[in-house]
């Protein structure tokens, strides 16, 4: 009943399934730079800052991502902002992102014995000298795997952008079904495909976790 | 002038006082046991000293140096007072060498082979020379003791400050940690240093210091304090009563 073969599915789910890798690596790295510096401001010594990133954190993890989604959508469009598909679900990945992985970190810089500080400051070190030398160093060997794993979250959480009429995979897969109503065949694509971009990942940050475990014990 | 005084130093967590108006002079070389019962104050003590809390009253000077809360002071002191911990803290990321490196490359801004010298120089003291390469997690906690103080040691303090430094050891460790100890205060190294080993307590120290309550209770040359205590609580400290 239409004329659309199996292999212009799949070519017409892959073109799209490029936005949700590229929607997956802005949100990924956007939301790691702000993350970054969210972080700073979180574990630094100025007591309005490190509220500012508290409260940011509980805002962002306290709401579902697709309630973030909507507000950067419609929310601006009231002010009469025209805010592109593309523009909010960028934004909201990177701000929702940002939220998580700067939790992820602090976790790691605090699961440091609270002795590396003492002995660090001891021996003279200044707070930035500490964090650079002493702390991060020791922070980052212990946030990869979680960090990676957090990866496959993103790429999940673009499917979301689909409801704001982002063209990623999910979306393709919702027109390409209505114009070839094979749902099972198309909707299995789109799963395999997520599969494919989701278990290296999610398999990286396995080996990586042991090899960093090990790493530790023998170095 | 003495190396290190201390004047009615107060210091309480909340409503906790636990130092209540310590009062102690430091002379150079001189070499401080402090005992007492747990809870008495005596890491509080030592960690006021080097500025990692900061008292609530009274007066610490190192030198001539005031004490003063803010980092480019508590930096300034901690080059002049090292401390050994309990519980050693290495950096495990980094090498043996790399642990006594560090603090002279990045705060004393010395050239990197210096610094390697000056680590080899301090870590043959200790008797662990050939471990420089070593991580820290390959040493024993003798051995990772050992390695604290040549890191300290490689910053030249004018005084060390140690607190239990031998408690988390096994026994057949604590000796070889304390021959260390042993041989910078014949040296001339001022140290003060909170123990239990009562024996090198008596052997070694030029004075002893009873904390009881958050008070100097009681202070004086080993033979006195251990053989003729003054008051009912040194006494049962000691296990006389
Ligand atoms: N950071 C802190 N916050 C609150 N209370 C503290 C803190 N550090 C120490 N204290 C309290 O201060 C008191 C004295 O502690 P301190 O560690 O100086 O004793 P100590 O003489 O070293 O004992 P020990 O022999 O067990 O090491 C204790 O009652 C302890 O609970
Ligand atoms: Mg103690």
């Amino acid at each position: 009943m239409s004329d659309f073969s199996t292999w212009d599915i799949i070519r017409n789910l892959l073109l799209a399934a490029r936005w949700t890798v590229v929607l997956s690596l802005v949100s990924f790295i956007g939301g790691g730079v702000l993350g970054v510096i969210l972080l700073f401001l979180r574990i630094g010594k100025f007591a309005g800052a490190c509220a500012f990133a508290r409260y940011y954190v509980e805002l962002f993890q306290g709401t579902p991502l697709l309630m973030q989604l909507f507000l950067a959508f419609f929310g601006l469009g009231l002010f009469g902002i025209d805010v592109p598909a593309w523009l909010a679900a960028g934004l909201a990945l990177i701000f929702w992102s940002a939220a998580f992985l700067m939790e992820i970190w602090r976790g790691c810089v605090d699961a440091i014995a609270k002795g590396q500080w003492e002995a660090s400051a001891s021996l003279g070190m200044g707070y930035f000298q500490q964090i650079r030398y002493i702390i991060l160093p020791q922070a980052i060997r212990i946030a990869v795997p979680p960090t990676v794993g957090f990866s496959v979250q993103v790429v999940k959480g673009t499917a979301l952008t689909s409801i704001i009429g982002f063209v990623e995979l999910s979306k393709a897969g919702t027109i390409v079904t209505n114009a070839t109503f094979q749902p099972f065949t198309v909707y299995g694509f789109v799963a395999l495909i997520y599969f494919a971009l989701c278990w290296p990942l999610s398999k990286s940050a396995q080996v990586l976790e042991r090899k960093l475990n090990v790493a530790h014990r023998n170095h | 002038m003495s190396l290190i005084e201390i004047t009615e130093v107060r210091k309480a967590f909340g409503d906790n006082e636990v130092l209540k108006g310590i009062n102690l002079n430091v002379e150079p070389g001189e070499v401080i046991a402090i005992i007492g019962k747990s809870g008495s104050g005596k890491s509080t003590l030592l960690r006021c000293i080097n500025g990692l809390e900061t008292i609530n009253a009274g007066s610490i000077a190192v030198a001539g140096a005031q004490l003063l809360p803010d980092e480019l002071h508590l930096r300034a002191l901690r080059l002049k007072v090292g401390m050994i911990f309990q519980q050693f803290n290495l950096f495990p990321h980094l090498t043996v060498g790399g642990n006594v490196m560090v603090s002279q490359t990045v705060v004393k801004k010395t050239a990197k082979d210096q610094a390697e010298g000056m680590a080899r120089k301090m870590l043959d003291r200790v008797g662990l020379g050939h471990k420089f390469d070593a991580y820290p997690d390959e040493l024993s906690g003798g051995q990772q003791q050992r390695v604290a103080i040549a890191r300290a040691l490689a910053m030249e303090p004018i005084a060390l400050l140690c607190d239990e430094i031998t408690s988390a050891l096994d026994p057949e460790l604590v000796q070889e940690v304390l021959a260390v100890v042993r041989e910078l205060a014949a040296e001339g190294m001022t140290l003060i240093m909170v123990t239990h080993e009562m024996k090198f307590a008596r052997d070694v120290c030029s004075r002893v210091v009873f904390m009881h309550q958050g008070r100097v209770h009681e202070i004086g040359p080993p033979e006195e304090v251990f053989s003729n205590p003054q008051t009912a609580e040194l006494k049962q400290f000691l296990g006389m009563l």
